[in-house]
């Protein structure tokens, strides 16, 4: 019987896709000869295709939900990489690879792969910033590419006008990035979920039209050119080195960052943002500022995209208002996540493959952006908690735990 | 009248639109006390524990805190929740509502918050204060949960403890606040008879130790034996206090509660 059902259900979702895709697949006018041509043997294809896709997602879908019931029976939720982190001599072997793989890169890898590989890291960075507003604090940002923005133009401004050195503008950037987002923070302290989505998207489009439209202060649509490139005491680099350079600099500002948001993730800051995240009524309730606590998330989020906005005029050395579209917004939530919410590990990866990804499917050409749509649905469907989900509550506690009983 | 309240609630109202879901109602509690507060469902129990812990704010009346020692009574009047938990009210909730994605351990951590302080600063650079701060919060927390008798449970997730388990981490969570009163809405719905046993007994111990507390409950039995004194309430209003002696008999009481078994 429970056969019988989900054949007729496949059939069904089979034919749904034929309909579908009908206009596209078997239709084909000829403009030309004025001739309409039936493709039926496609509509088969697609019906027979969309029929064996099903079953398999199906038979994965359920392998997967009995590997949960088993590893819940367990207690066995890890994923490799934190059994890996989990263990420190393993956790210094993985770490120590990483790192001579991370050194040895430019040198190896030509000048195109190492600036690809800046911005990915660069991601990398703006993830964990949106990480602590959107996967710890719980609060739904579609605007963060404003802050960006801000630092990026804080850059370009300062240097365009004043002549001021990256080293300089990089905190400055930050800073200014962090006090917008306090600004954002306080007309949106009462909103969450949808509501908060809408008017953090609006708050986006907003910094980008103003910098469209506001010729004098920010010279339009045209954008600002000739941004210095990060100096080093003076050094005038080629512009190879200064890629391996600028590479060498987003390494160190990666780790500053994964180090800083590990410790306030790990802090008695970190838990008032996960409490709130779980429970705003409750949370309050347990003597938590939630004012407070939301803008220090939101202005320590936009601080990191702030430093980034700085890495990005300098790297390209050219901004405008076209680079801070919501699309931009959507990736980084994408790869928060993709990654994993709350999950520094997961957020790491989930930049590397998000940013790395479509440039590696260049040799799918024309289809690469559709395969790069179809991983994210597979990954949505097969793991919807993203690649790493945070787990670290259990174990580290544990330690800590047995650390004060024996104290 | 020789001891001077806690708690002292004095002509409260609320209006939800245009009902009056709290009728000027005056309570008082004085420390060490166990005071229950009764009434027929939709009374408007849980509304009086929302307006004077800060969640509403009530339409009139006065909410007055007296911290022991001789020290001035302090307005809880227009503070927000948080404040109102920092001057010593701590509350659990009906329908429970703990962090569910956190361990039973970070739960009543929650609760150490308003009586620690690093920040930003302290939690990048770990400096001694803040790593000492820590362990104090962790040490505390843990003393706790051996306290309600849930310490095996540290690492568990909130959201995997069984109903009555999740109903002690609540208690657990607001007695880590260090509050003068402790509130407890319905601590014992949905429980079965055993599990109601233990919680009687876990509340005789707190009290036992100087904890005053404000009890909202339907379990008849467990009010009688652990109350000093009952206040029952009914439409908003405040029908009849006493102690459980004098409320078994109280004409008015029996009428409420009769009146809502007939309605039911
Ligand atoms: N936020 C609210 N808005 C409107 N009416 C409310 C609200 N909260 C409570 N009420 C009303 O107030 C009355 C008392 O409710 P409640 O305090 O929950 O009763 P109890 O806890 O005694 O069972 C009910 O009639 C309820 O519908
Ligand atoms: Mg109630």
């Amino acid at each position: 019987m429970g056969i019988v059902k989900e054949l007729k259900k496949g059939a069904l979702i089979s034919l749904w896709f034929v309909f579908l895709t009908f206009p596209v697949m078997v239709i084909k006018v000829d403009p030309i000869a004025r001739t309409v041509v039936w493709r039926w043997e496609n509509a088969l294809y697609m019906a027979v295709g969309t029929f064996v896709v099903y079953y398999i997602a199906q038979f994965f879908l359920k392998k997967k939900e009995n590997q949960k019931e088993a590893s819940e029976e367990k207690g066995l939720n890890h994923s490799i990489i934190h059994k890996i982190l989990q263990n420190p001599l393993q956790r210094n072997i993985f770490v120590g690879v990483l790192a001579v793989a991370a050194v040895l890169f430019p040198q190896v890898l030509s000048a195109y792969q190492t600036n690809v590989m800046t911005t990915a890291l660069m991601y990398v960075v703006l993830g964990l910033g949106l990480n602590i507003v959107v996967g710890l604090a719980g609060l739904l940002d579609l605007g963060f590419v404003a802050f960006y923005a801000v630092g990026a133009y804080t850059y370009a401004l300062l240097n365009h006008h004043f002549g001021l050195g990256f080293f300089t503008v990089l905190p400055i950037g930050g800073l200014m990035a962090a006090t917008f987002g306090i600004l954002l923070g306080f007309p949106v302290l009462r909103l969450r979920g949808d509501y908060l989505a809408i008017v953090t998207l609006g708050f986006g489009e907003i910094i980008r039209l103003v910098l469209e439209n506001w010729g004098e202060f920010s010279q339009g649509p045209s954008g600002i050119s000739d941004i210095s490139r990060p100096g080093f005491f003076g050094v005038d680099f080629d512009l190879q080195s200064s890629i391996i350079y600028t590479y060498y600099l987003m390494i160190i500002l990666v780790i500053v960052t994964i180090f800083v948001v590990n410790r306030l993730q790990d802090s008695r800051l970190g838990r008032a943002w996960i409490a709130l995240r779980e429970d705003e009524v409750a949370c309050q309730a347990m003597g938590i500022d939630k004012r407070k606590t939301k803008l220090v998330a939101f202005s320590l989020g936009a601080f990191w995209a702030g430093i980034m906005g700085v890495m990005f005029a300098a790297k390209t050395t050219f901004v405008n208002p076209a680079s801070f579209t919501f699309l931009e917004s959507a990736i980084i939530l994408s790869i928060v996540v993709l990654g994993g919410m709350g999950s520094i590990v997961g957020v790491v990866l989930g930049a590397l493959i998000l940013i790395l990804m479509p440039e590696y499917l260049r040799a799918l050409s024309q289809y690469r952006m559709l395969a790069f749509g179809a991983i994210l649905v597979c990954m949505m469907i097969f793991r919807p908690q993203g690649l790493i989900s945070n787990i670290r509550r259990t174990y580290t506690f544990k330690k800590k735990t047995t650390n004060s009983l024996s104290k | 009248m020789t001891k001077q309240p806690i708690l002292d609630v004095r002509g409260l109202t609320m209006d939800f639109g245009g009902i009056r879901a709290l009728n000027s109602l005056d309570l008082d509690v004085t420390s060490g006390e166990i005071v229950a507060l009764i009434g027929p469902n939709g009374a408007g129990k849980t509304t009086f524990f929302n307006c004077i812990t800060g969640i509403y704010t009530p339409t009139e009346g006065n909410i007055w805190l007296t911290p022991p020692g001789g020290k001035k009574k302090i307005s809880l009047n227009g503070l927000k929740p948080n404040q109102v938990t920092e001057k010593g009210l701590a509350r659990t909730f009906q329908n429970i509502r703990l962090f569910s994605k956190m361990t039973v351990l970070e739960n009543v951590m929650i609760g150490r918050h308003c009586r620690t302080k690093a920040f930003i600063f302290g939690a990048i650079f770990r400096t001694k204060a803040t790593l000492q701060e820590e362990q104090d919060i962790l040490q505390s927390s843990y003393a706790i949960l051996e306290k309600v008798g849930m310490a095996d449970f540290a690492d568990e997730f909130a959201d995997n403890l069984p109903y009555g388990a999740q109903r002690r981490l609540e208690i657990a969570r607001a007695l880590a606040t260090e509050p003068l009163l402790l509130l407890l809405d319905e601590p014992a719905a949905g429980m079965n008879p055993q599990e109601t046993q233990s919680l009687e007994h876990l509340i005789k111990q707190i009290s036992m130790e100087g904890q005053a507390i404000l009890l909202i409950e339907h379990d008849m039995k467990l009010v009688m034996s652990l109350s000093d004194r009952i206040f029952v309430m009914d439409y908003g209003k405040k029908i009849a206090q006493g102690t459980p002696l004098e409320i078994r008999e109280n004409p008015a009481v029996i009428k409420a509660y009769l009146g809502e078994e007939v309605d039911a």
